[in-house]
């Protein structure tokens, strides 16, 4: 049977019984097919409707438990207490016979007097559920045309970079030493740029690495899991102050850490000032002697 | 009977040569309908479709992108140029191999390059400051997915494929580091190495693994260059990969904001 959700049954019935004079629970039993269809005089059944003593019901709940004239109602009731509301309309609507479905009101048109023009010739057959076919999962969004409105920007930038790299190569000679020796170690000796940050970390705590490098180690971790750590949903930055000021925090030590190892450091990992004592960091040997 | 003059004939001969080119077979074998370059092309809203749909292009980019993503101030065009100095440095690395062996013979080679081999000085240079520029444009990429909160839901696991290629591309840089094998390089190797030595519980095993004994040798410049020129590009291509893909399948770019 058709799965008609309760409270467009409970609407059907009311429109039913406005229409024909008679009480909600009488209108709906009808629709149950557990009563014969009400023959509309000039006299509704106005004693019926004092002697059924639940009120018009709002919610589906006490429709279940309405004693109507049907014998069956009481499994519903005990139905009714686990299931939704959803299943009591089916267990309702499922125990109906199919044979004892009423005529269609068409059939007695001419006893319909009190007001002619109105036939009452509907009844509720079925219910599409409200869900429609075709679900937006989305807002609609402003879009554009890849091509040309990403593209060209694209190729632009692309095209402005390789113009970028190719110029600063022909203007910077990338730097080479003499040839390795293993027996000659360089004073200081420094790792490449995006490193020097965590060798300048190290050089403080030198004695407890462990204690440095656990952090880092865990630190990598942890920026990893990022997201799953940050569960604020919010993506402008009013409101989000503590994760941009995280971050911001994160860059600058690690800015200033970098800076610091790259020009501050000299022999010895002593502290140097770039502009009285020169600067050790061979990478950018030609930009030194570019001057 | 119009007459035309020789000019306006060599003209029309060109243009009709020039559409029966473009019309022809081999032209529409090879650019697929909705190309700019095949014959016939009209700009409407479905050849702009076709550009991207009909093309390897889609696999990168869908057709159409959110307005607010087109503008130059939202990405700065940071992922994109990550992934455009991967292709130069793919490119000029495999010019550089025909230049190189990594043996003892490295550093000759490298002078080589910049003294006897034509463009082999800029190439090697473009090389060099392009990685730099790559783990720069890289980290500045996390940056700005960060300040925009764009790692969030449903972009978690993008974030960490993204941190991955970080690592990946700081990884390729530093085993680069070595390949010239001078001073500066195994010197500079030697002090990261070393810092990996400092790894709690695998110290040590990390740093024999890295250098492939207990400090930088040939055998170490063997090994580098092996991850350096394959191990480690093919680990990324595959995370860049998911990467974009990821993008995609997450709804495009985020924001706005």
């Amino acid at each position: 049977m058709v799965d008609i959700p309760e409270h467009l049954l409970q609407r059907s019935a009311e429109a039913r019984a406005k229409a024909l004079g008679i009480s909600i629970e009488q209108a709906l039993a009808e629709m149950k097919g557990e009563s014969d269809p009400t023959v509309v005089s000039k006299e509704p059944e106005v004693k019926i409707i004092e002697e059924t003593p639940a009120p018009a019901a709002e919610t589906p709940a006490p429709l279940a438990e309405t004693p109507a004239p049907a014998a069956e109602v009481t499994p519903v009731k005990e139905e009714h207490a686990a299931e939704t509301t959803e299943k009591v309309a089916e267990v309702a609507i499922e125990k109906k016979p199919a044979a004892k479905a009423p005529a269609p009101k068409a059939d007695t048109p001419d006893e319909v007097d009190f007001a002619p023009e109105v036939k009452v010739t509907q009844r509720l057959l079925t219910v599409v559920k409200a869900k429609p076919i075709q679900k937006a999962a989305s807002e609609p969004v402003d879009k554009v045309n890849t091509w040309p409105h990403l593209m060209l920007p694209e190729f632009v930038s692309l095209m402005a970079m390789t113009a970028f790299l190719i110029l600063l190569s022909a203007i910077l000679q990338a730097p080479l030493l003499e040839e390795a020796n293993p027996n000659v170690t360089p004073n200081p000796a420094k790792a490449p740029w995006y490193f020097l940050g965590l060798q300048e970390l190290l050089s403080y705590w030198d004695p407890q690495i462990a204690g440095v490098m656990i952090p880092l180690v865990l630190g990598i971790a942890v920026w990893m899991a990022f997201p799953y750590i940050d569960r604020n949903p919010e993506t402008h930055p009013s409101k989000r102050k503590f994760a941009i000021m995280f971050y911001t925090f994160f860059l600058a030590g690690a800015g200033v850490l970098t800076i610091i190892g790259v020009l501050f450091r000299g022999p010895g990992w002593n502290w140097t000032y770039p502009w009285i004592d020169g600067i050790w960091f061979d990478d950018l040997l030609d930009w030194i002697h570019f001057e | 009977m119009q007459k035309l003059s020789l000019r306006d004939r060599i003209k029309e001969a060109r243009v009709t040569a020039g559409d029966s080119f473009r019309g022809g077979k081999l032209m529409s074998s090879i650019f697929r309908p909705g190309s700019p370059f095949r014959k016939g092309y009209v700009d409407s809203p479905r050849n702009r479709s076709y550009v991207v749909m009909n093309n390897v292009l889609y696999h990168l980019h869908p057709v159409k992108v959110k307005r607010h993503g087109v503008r130059l101030s939202y990405t700065l065009c940071l992922g994109g140029l990550s992934f455009f100095l991967f292709i130069v440095l793919t490119i000029t690395g495999i010019w550089l191999m025909f230049y190189f062996r990594p043996t003892e013979l490295a550093y000759v080679d490298i002078q080589a390059l910049q003294t006897d081999i034509a463009f082999g000085s800029l190439v090697r240079n473009m090389h060099r400051w392009g990685a730099h520029l790559m783990v720069l444009v890289v980290f500045l990429h996390m940056s700005r997915v960060f300040y925009h909160g764009a790692y969030k839901a449903p972009r978690e696991f993008n974030w960490v494929i993204g941190v991955i290629l970080l690592l990946l591309t700081l990884l390729l840089s530093f085993t680069g580091y070595l390949l010239p094998w001078d001073q500066l390089a195994i010197w500079a190797v030697t002090v990261g190495g070393n810092m990996a030595g400092y790894t709690p519980v695998i110290g040590a095993q990390a740093k024999f693994g890295l250098f492939a004994g207990l400090e930088a040798t040939t055998a170490t410049l063997l090994r580098f260059y092996v991850l350096h020129v394959l191990f480690l590009p093919f680990i990324i291509v595959i995370f860049m990969a998911v990467h974009f893909w990821r993008v995609r399948k997450d709804g495009g770019i985020s924001g706005p904001l």
